[in-house]
């Protein structure tokens, strides 16, 4: 694989063997010597157009923890407002001899311009282009619910594994997908890279995806996307329940803008489709909530609901870097054609 | 110097050679002599009036790293062309007649086509004064389309103004139909593909609905209305209704509307970032059958030259438009006449009579006929060509048909006599 | 392509059954052993030394396990991105154990190398010893087994395949000629 810019990148056998592969790095990283030489002497650039600390540091430890050597670019402003062209960046980039360039950009499409340029020979890691897509979150997050619904012993059954023990819980997931299961993502989904790659993913790996949000923030053309949609959470929460409810990050600015906003007001908001106490309460007991972060606390999601035992969203944290771990290995080993 | 253009086919269908003398069709039928004038075999060519295109961006005054009025003249030349109205979004705007005259002046010097400044509607384009349209239509330009092509005339009431104002010159209103607050950051057509890509949605309504508002204003005030660029299958149905309704209205396509659709926009290549956006395939189909049952009248390129920094770059930053003179008549042949769509009497009306008329042109547009002015196009729809964009005449380099095999090229071109192109060569 | 087979399953049981006696007398009994096979066919043919050692001191914990080397490797930027496999220690893991490291074939010795690093990785076991079922020489780094089934001299061009029962149906050794 030389570059991973989309989740539509994945056929069903190649996503399957990134989250394998993950989860062998995400076994590596409860030793206690964590680094491995894998990488040693290529160089990743993680350059950031926009600010995205938790995104780098991700990014940042999986290429440190695989010995490759880390350049961080974090241009000031965007080059769609003003400063240099994208194409001077990377042609800077080019000359300091990189192998891999992690891109996050405002504008949708900006790695795949910078893959498929003569910029630049590296391989382009997206890391969440404008509304586009996020395809290393939709994998943390395949694999997060991998872990918790595909375990032996059924959805929900998890006992952390020792380090260097015999195969992990994660490890005997090894192969499967996500077939058979209900995972419903709420929000913002219009402005979303996240809920984008997500649908592709987790309907690649045979999950059947449920969108839920008011209609101001579901895209025009959204009854063509593989995924069902609801505008009532309630009613999709009773029809379609859940075996992982992923909420979205809701954008405080979406309230002003053009014609008033999205939604009239956080209040409204929180009611119809934030996740509090009551619908926490009637999710099906093996469910998990998953956050991309960061959390708007009060908004998307109640503080009870964000730190109840079914919340994931610190795990999908650390399965990011193993995620990306796996995705810089897959994207800089193997002969160039 | 004087031709004879041996064998040609009329668009009538009918096989004629073509005297030219002094700049004049001397006859058109069979010429037995070619007494001292120069022979043109035109055996398979089809001739066609010269081409007026009421849609160009020739970029000067202000933006010469696009394109100039001389570079923008010689592709309108190869394209087949004789006559190209300039749009008034160049720097400083078309909108007075200083500006005008010299554009005008500028096509003079330059001598490939009769270029005919179109004045801005507003001052500097920005939608709240009227400009002074008299003033520019009594220059020597003799401006009769107004437009602030690039941007709506938004306001229903500098609108009406303009509508009810240009009555009094003969003149029209070219509208570029873009609801402003319906596409505040938009970058392409809304629908499938925009959902998927994740680029701003630039709704179908949002052109619909200004195409229906300003019918009914041109309907009100009784004068006459253009519209830019239709793109849309409600924009033709819209308009369908209009002149079912005698409404003194006309409209244009633009040969990549015809040809390309917003599954393009998937590659992220800025060469295919155009205002109105490309469209889907229903929409393609519908200004197709637009175009051929006379919906829309004319073919106009919107030629829109860019220099390359403002397409080599990722899509939300590069520049609206794509080129199109030299390829737009390929292009209508292609689509619209190997099909069937369209006869070459209908590509004459649609890429040189209708035009010219809405322009108010007299010396453009005309049969191919004894004693009309001999504005010509020699055109070879056997040729295939691949199209190099630093190939072409133009200034700029954003085709969207780069590496297209195109159906037919443009042979000679004679522009009021002159020969502009011979052999398929600018002179 | 014509294969010749230079062990057969007989050979191979027999070549496992004296490591296993050789492992033992080395390392004065089973005290401290942990046999760890290398992917893909070392972890077979270590659950099989195991095995044997085990029937010889039934009292032996079977300390098995797998080490991945694909990570430690030096030519991941030469050939086809490889599958990672799993790592696998003994709950008692390798912290002052006399390790066995099982293979199927010692060729260059780039593989034994990138284990080395990585058993450096998981802990600091108190010796490292390795047992191969095939030696075809062709060194390029100073490694050599203290274990090997069959010393096969083989020219360059020849490649030597094992199969054994678990992922091939049967046991053998081949040696395929490049020309032949």
């Amino acid at each position: 694989m030389k570059h991973l810019l989309s989740a539509t990148d994945l056929t069903h056998d190649e996503a399957v063997r990134v989250l394998d592969v993950a989860e062998e790095m995400a076994a590596t990283q409860s030793r206690e010597i964590k680094k491995l030489p894998t990488l040693r002497g290529k160089t990743v650039v993680n350059l950031f157009f926009e600010d995205s600390t938790r995104t780098r540091i991700s990014f940042e430890t999986a290429a440190k923890r695989l010995s490759a050597d880390v350049i961080n670019f974090s241009p000031r402003g965007s080059s769609v407002s003003k400063g240099e062209s994208l194409k001077d960046t990377v042609l800077t980039l080019g000359a300091m001899h990189t192998d891999a360039i992690v891109v996050r950009h405002p504008a949708s499409g900006a790695s795949a311009r910078i893959a498929h340029s003569t910029w630049t020979g590296a391989s382009v890691i997206n890391a969440g282009d404008g509304t586009h897509q996020h395809p290393t979150q939709s994998l943390l997050d395949a694999m997060t619910i991998r872990r918790h619904l595909k375990a032996p012993g059924g959805p929900g059954a998890d006992s952390p594994g020792k380090g260097g023990g015999a195969a992990r819980v994660g490890q005997e997931v090894s192969g499967q997908d996500l077939s058979g299961l209900n995972v419903m993502i709420v929000g913002d989904v219009l402005h979303s890279r996240v809920a984008r790659s997500g649908v592709d993913l987790f309907s690649t790996l045979g999950a059947q995806v449920t969108l839920v949000a008011p209609a101001t923030l579901l895209p025009v053309g959204v009854e063509t996307w593989s995924s069902r949609f609801f505008y009532d959470l309630d009613q999709a929460l009773t029809e379609v329940p859940p075996d992982a409810l992923m909420m979205l990050r809701v954008q405080r600015e979406r309230m002003s803008g053009a014609g008033g906003g999205f939604f009239p007001s956080p209040q409204e908001y929180s009611r119809e489709y934030g996740l509090d106490a009551r619908r926490l309460a009637g999710l099906p007991p093996h469910a998990i909530v998953m956050h991309p972060g960061p959390m708007n606390r009060g908004l998307e999601i109640t503080s009870e609901a964000a730190d109840s035992a079914r919340s994931v969203v610190v795990e999908q944290v650390a399965n990011g870097v193993a995620v990306r771990m796996a995705v810089l290995y897959l994207t800089l080993t193997g002969a160039k054609e | 110097m004087n031709y004879l253009i041996k064998g040609a086919v009329l668009p009538s269908g009918q096989r004629a050679d073509i005297q030219i003398v002094d700049g004049i069709f001397q006859a058109v039928g069979r010429v037995s002599s070619s007494g001292a004038a120069q022979v043109v075999d035109a055996d398979g060519l089809v001739a066609l009036p010269g081409l007026v295109d009421i849609h160009t961006h020739l970029r000067e005054p202000g933006h010469e790293d696009a394109e100039t009025v001389r570079s923008g003249s010689r592709a309108a030349a190869a394209g087949g062309y004789t006559c190209v109205h300039a749009m008034a979004n160049t720097y400083p705007v078309a909108d007075t007649a200083g500006v005008v005259e010299q554009v005008w002046r500028l096509g003079r010097d330059a001598g490939y086509v009769d270029v005919r400044p179109v004045g801005a509607v507003s001052v500097g384009l920005e939608g709240h004064h009227l400009a002074e349209l008299a003033a520019m239509a009594r220059s020597a330009a003799r401006v009769s389309v107004f437009s602030d092509d690039g941007e709506c005339v938004w306001d229903p009431v500098l609108m009406r103004r303009a509508l009810e104002y240009v009555k009094g010159i003969d003149g029209v209103v070219a509208q570029h139909a873009q609801e402003p607050r319906l596409t505040e950051g938009a970058q392409m057509h809304e629908g499938v593909v925009s959902s998927q890509v994740g680029l701003a949605g630039w709704p179908a309504v949002a052109e619909e609905s200004i195409i229906a508002r300003d019918v009914l204003l041109a309907e009100h005030v009784g004068s006459r209305l253009h519209i830019c660029h239709v793109s849309t299958a409600g924009s033709v149905e819209i308009i369908r209704w209009a002149k079912a309704r005698g409404i003194g209205v006309t409209a244009e396509v633009t040969p990549h509307h015809l040809l390309l659709t917003d599954e393009l926009a998937r590659t992220y290549d800025p060469v295919y970032k155009v205002n109105p956006p490309l469209r889907s395939p229903e929409d393609v189909q519908a200004v197709r059958d637009g175009l051929a049952d006379g919906t829309l009248d004319v073919v106009g390129t919107d030629h829109a030259p860019h220099p390359p920094e403002a397409k080599d770059c990722e899509w939300a930053a590069a520049a609206f438009g794509m080129t199109g003179l030299e390829t737009a008549l390929p292009i209508v042949h292609e689509l619209m006449v190997e099909t069937g769509l369209m006869s070459w009497r209908d590509v004459a009306a649609a890429m040189s009579h209708r035009p010219a008329e809405i322009g108010r042109v007299a010396t453009q547009g005309r049969p191919v006929a004894a004693g009309e002015v001999a504005n010509l196009t020699l055109f070879d729809p056997a040729a295939r060509w691949t199209v190099v964009p630093g190939d072409l005449e133009t200034g700029s380099g954003n085709t969207p048909v780069s590496g297209r095999e195109t159906h037919g090229r443009t042979v000679a071109t004679f522009y009021a006599g002159r020969p502009t192109v011979l052999e398929g060569e600018v002179i | 392509m014509a294969a010749t087979e230079v062990l057969d399953g007989p050979d191979v049981a027999r070549a496992i059954q004296r490591i296993a006696h050789e492992v033992l007398e080395k390392n004065h009994g089973p005290e401290g052993l942990v046999i760890l096979g290398i992917p893909t066919r070392g972890v077979p043919l270590a659950a099989r030394l195991a095995s044997a050692i085990g029937r010889i001191e039934p009292g032996w914990d079977q300390a098995l396990g797998q080490l991945d080397v694909t990570m430690y490797r030096d030519d991941l930027s030469r050939a086809p991105t490889r599958a990672v496999e799993r790592t696998a220690l003994p709950p008692a893991g390798i912290e002052g154990a006399t390790v066995v490291l099982v293979d199927d074939v010692l060729y260059s010795g780039r593989t034994i190398r990138a284990a080395l690093d990585a058993l450096a990785d998981l802990g600091r076991p108190k010796a490292v010893r390795l047992a191969v079922l095939v030696d075809r020489g062709h060194r390029e780094l100073p490694i050599r087994a203290d274990y090997v089934g069959k010393n096969l001299p083989t020219a360059l061009a020849e490649r030597v395949r094992v199969l054994l029962a678990e992922p091939d149906g049967r046991d053998a050794v081949l040696i395929e000629g490049a020309f032949q």
